[in-house]
């Protein structure tokens, strides 16, 4: 309960922060925008060539996307900025300011930093998703959304402990910005459905870096390609996983020696 | 050594040894960058697979080819962003450059271009892996690799010109996200970058005819990956060299009346 109240006055300075800079809404939609409409001109340019991609059609591919989007949303407005203030404080010793605080650390390192204008991307995957689910063929069966709703945040938790498990590499190595690069260029990839890739990619992009639960499984409720067992298996990988990162941050702490050592 | 040759041998030198140092940062960031073009070679790998072997007579091997050649571009193509103009304009990390008896932009060709050695060094085992796992088809003629050496610093140079370009708007406004942004999707899009200029719809590829971008990516990765008569080659090269020109004259015509603008920091 504390804890909520906590993330909630966090969530809340953040935002008023950011209300500061209003301009830059515009700035993050029109990004937006032209990279939506770039990746529309992509999949218009491959289904005037086939008609389904491994399965996938295009209406369905667009739900991808709508995912994709969304998911990137949550990345660069909380995710993403909390991790890279992690990874400084780590390198500079100013965690030590976060530690001392009388709450749960994990919390606080994952909590600190709202980028809400670039929460943009979340606004716009989502209105993708209803256009593309609406356009689909066939009724949605009305157990989909509760399983996409479900899927998304499940996934939702899944990239943000992969991005930890990425952070507190810096307990170690201390040197670590361009790790952002590399998780930007591997989620592109969550672009497509995982089922297109070959073999060893696929494991790797469902187990190793999560965009299979991240993005696919919750596309897939709403397309039709999902199952029951797809949503059982993501809850029990997010578990594992959210177990594995706890282990982890808890052994990166031991590590760690503060600003004056 | 004095002069500019002595100027370009003594930076580019400092690169190499500079980013030597960083290798393994220089390698995450090469490593991020290559699942861009992966995406791209698989989708269209799978497309050419469902239609039977082959899109617009691209064949999986051949998409593979143009990927993996399409990593050495890439790299090439990494010159000095736009966006450190605003740093270099809000920091007056300008006036340094401004003392010096040369005008700044070969500093950048030839930091640049030092890096360019670190960055072919690490490539080689990246693109071995991509090779192995994708399996490329080329035909390739000594002319070819003769021509793909010179096509790609030439794609360095006209892109070098045309960023320190878009860089210098800065001079007026610091407001150029928006302005960036539609330059580097007009790019993605009409430069080969995304998907071969042959797969474009018509006008699309009519349109990247006249424009440079196509000469910064698609141009040399068909050097080498695609399958170009000799006087193709040769075409491209004179278009490369007429972008070089261009873009040398914008840049001087655009950095005088530039210049001019400029307060530094004090001032």
């Amino acid at each position: 309960m504390r804890a909520l109240r906590l993330a909630g006055t966090f969530l809340r300075v953040g935002i008023l922060n950011e209300l500061q800079y209003r301009v830059n809404f515009a700035f993050s939609l029109v990004q937006s925008l032209i990279s939506v409409g770039t990746s529309i001109a992509v999949l218009a340019l491959v289904f005037g060539n086939t008609d389904s991609l491994h399965g996938w059609t295009a209406g369905e591919l667009l739900v991808v996307m709508g995912v994709y989007v969304l998911v990137g949303g949550l990345i660069k407005m909380i995710v993403q900025p909390n991790m890279q203030q992690l990874m400084e404080d780590v390198q500079q010793g100013t965690l030590d300011f976060v530690l001392t605080k009388p709450a749960d650390g994990q919390l606080l390192v994952s909590l600190r930093r709202v980028q809400l204008w670039q929460g943009v991307d979340i606004v716009v995957g989502g209105v993708l998703i209803v256009i593309a689910t609406v356009r689909l063929p066939g009724t949605v069966p009305a157990l989909a959304v509760p399983a996409f709703v479900l899927a998304l945040a499940l996934g939702s938790v899944a990239i943000y402990c992969f991005w930890l498990l990425l952070s507190t590499v810096a307990f170690w190595v201390t040197r670590l910005d361009p790790i952002v690069e590399l998780f930007d260029g591997m989620y592109q990839a969550g672009r497509w459905p995982v089922s297109i890739y070959p073999g060893w990619l696929r494991v790797g992009f469902t187990i190793l870096v999560p965009l299979a639960f991240a993005v696919t499984v919750p596309a897939s409720a709403l397309a039709g390609h999902g199952s029951g067992w797809l949503v059982l298996g993501s809850i029990g990988f997010t578990a594992a996983l959210a177990a594995v990162t706890r282990l982890v941050w808890r052994l990166a702490l031991r590590r760690y020696s503060g600003a004056s050592s | 050594m004095n002069g500019l040759p002595g100027l370009y041998t003594v930076v580019g030198k400092a690169a190499v040894q500079t980013q030597f140092q960083y290798r393994t940062a220089n390698y995450a960031y090469m490593l991020g960058m290559v699942a861009e073009p992966v995406v791209y070679l698989v989708v269209w790998s799978a497309v050419a697979n469902s239609r039977g072997g082959s899109v617009q007579g691209i064949t999986a091997g051949e998409f593979a080819a143009y990927y993996i050649v399409w990593t050495l571009v890439r790299n090439m193509n990494i010159v000095f962003t736009p966006y450190g103009w605003e740093h270099r304009i809000q920091q007056g990390d300008l006036s340094g450059m401004l003392l010096r008896p040369v005008h700044p932009i070969h500093y950048d060709l030839a930091y640049f271009a030092g890096w360019k050695v670190v960055v072919v060094v690490l490539w080689i085992p990246i693109a071995a892996v991509l090779s192995i796992a994708f399996r490329p088809t080329f035909h390739i003629t000594p002319l070819h690799v003769a021509v793909f050496f010179l096509a790609i610093w030439g794609a360095y140079l006209i892109r070098s010109m045309l960023l320190w370009v878009l860089g210098m708007i800065t001079f007026w406004t610091t407001r150029v996200s928006a302005i960036y942004d539609t330059y580097f999707t007009a790019e993605l899009l009409l430069s080969g970058r995304l998907v071969p200029l042959a797969l474009l719809p018509a006008w699309a590829a009519g349109l990247a005819d006249v424009l440079p971008f196509k000469y910064t990516f698609g141009y040399p990765i068909e050097v080498l990956a695609g399958s170009l008569s000799t006087s193709e080659l040769f075409i491209g090269l004179a278009f490369q060299a007429a972008w070089i020109a261009i873009g040398t004259a914008l840049v001087a015509a655009v950095w005088r009346v530039g210049v001019r603008r400029y307060g530094a920091v004090g001032t």
